[in-house]
């Protein structure tokens, strides 16, 4: 089983908020920063990689009940979004690699667990 | 315009209000209808699209509407989204049903809305699907997601559970 703990501490990434959700269990990915995108083909646990920083995400991650969110290439989430995602439950992630090397690590990391 | 069901085959309902450009509670609405049927016990699959079409309908009227509301059914054999708002309304509806088509402004698009993906994601998780709109008046929409059976309401089912 792959957490978000084993993706947070491989890759050497930064959890801005909830912590204690790091243990809940990462069953794939899905990229993108067109919500509707998003909404339409990301599934349950999935960790959502995005450079998109304000609180819609929350929304979004929590509806679709993601394991968490990546915000790549060094990007801020704005203090609402935070704010949203303590509120819900949602761990938010930062790192300063691109979306493109977060994704290919966390896939390895995936695939490497079958 | 609007053909609510009759009471007597509604299991559960809800009506929202919303406010044009309130981007901050968007989402709320949708979470609250999800949350909803969960208690109800109505089966994941029906929830996830319901999801995504209640989530589209609630972008569409902060980003495009002066005010709107959006109501839930859940019935014997389907759940359903109405919504009705005032504003701009949509000039033509068949392009606006086309992916990529959108009439979003730069600070819609920069929030990663307005990609023309709403109606489109709609029409796509919905078994049923209608949609009005009177230009410079506003729309009216109303998506059904089938049960297919698989879902029995229990006399003895808690309302707030």
């Amino acid at each position: 089983m792959t957490t978000l703990e084993t993706i947070v501490e491989t890759l050497g990434l930064k959890c801005k908020c909830c912590w204690e959700k790091l243990k809940t269990e990462v069953k794939g990915g899905y990229a993108g920063d067109l919500l509707s995108d998003v909404m339409a083909n990301s599934k349950e646990h999935d960790v959502w990689v995005t450079r998109q920083v304000h609180q819609n995400i929350v929304a979004v991650a929590s509806l679709k009940e993601h394991a968490g969110i990546i915000i790549v290439q060094g990007a801020q989430p704005d203090s609402d979004t935070l704010a949203k995602a303590q509120k819900e439950g949602i761990p938010v992630i930062v790192t300063e690699l691109s979306e493109f090397e977060v994704v290919g690590r966390i896939y390895k990391l995936l695939h490497e667990q079958d | 315009m609007k053909k609510s069901p009759a009471p007597s085959e509604v299991y559960l309902e809800g009506v929202f209000q919303l406010r044009g450009r309130d981007f901050v509670d968007a989402g709320l609405v949708s979470s609250r209808i999800k949350n909803s049927l969960k208690n109800k016990g109505v089966p994941e699959d029906t929830i996830r699209k319901i999801a995504v079409i209640a989530f589209e309908t609630e972008i569409n009227i902060i980003s495009y509407a002066k005010e709107g509301t959006i109501s839930f059914y859940l019935l014997p054999d389907r759940v359903v989204i109405e919504a009705e708002d005032s504003g701009e309304g949509i000039e033509n509806i068949e392009m606006a049903l086309q992916e990529g088509f959108s009439t979003a402004d730069d600070s819609i698009r920069e929030m990663g809305f307005g990609a023309g993906m709403g109606l489109p994601n709609i029409r796509k998780f919905s078994d049923d699907f209608e949609i009005v709109s009177e230009p410079g008046r506003g729309t009216y929409l109303k998506s059904s997601v089938m049960l297919n059976g698989n879902y029995r309401a229990k006399d003895d089912q808690d309302d707030n559970a």
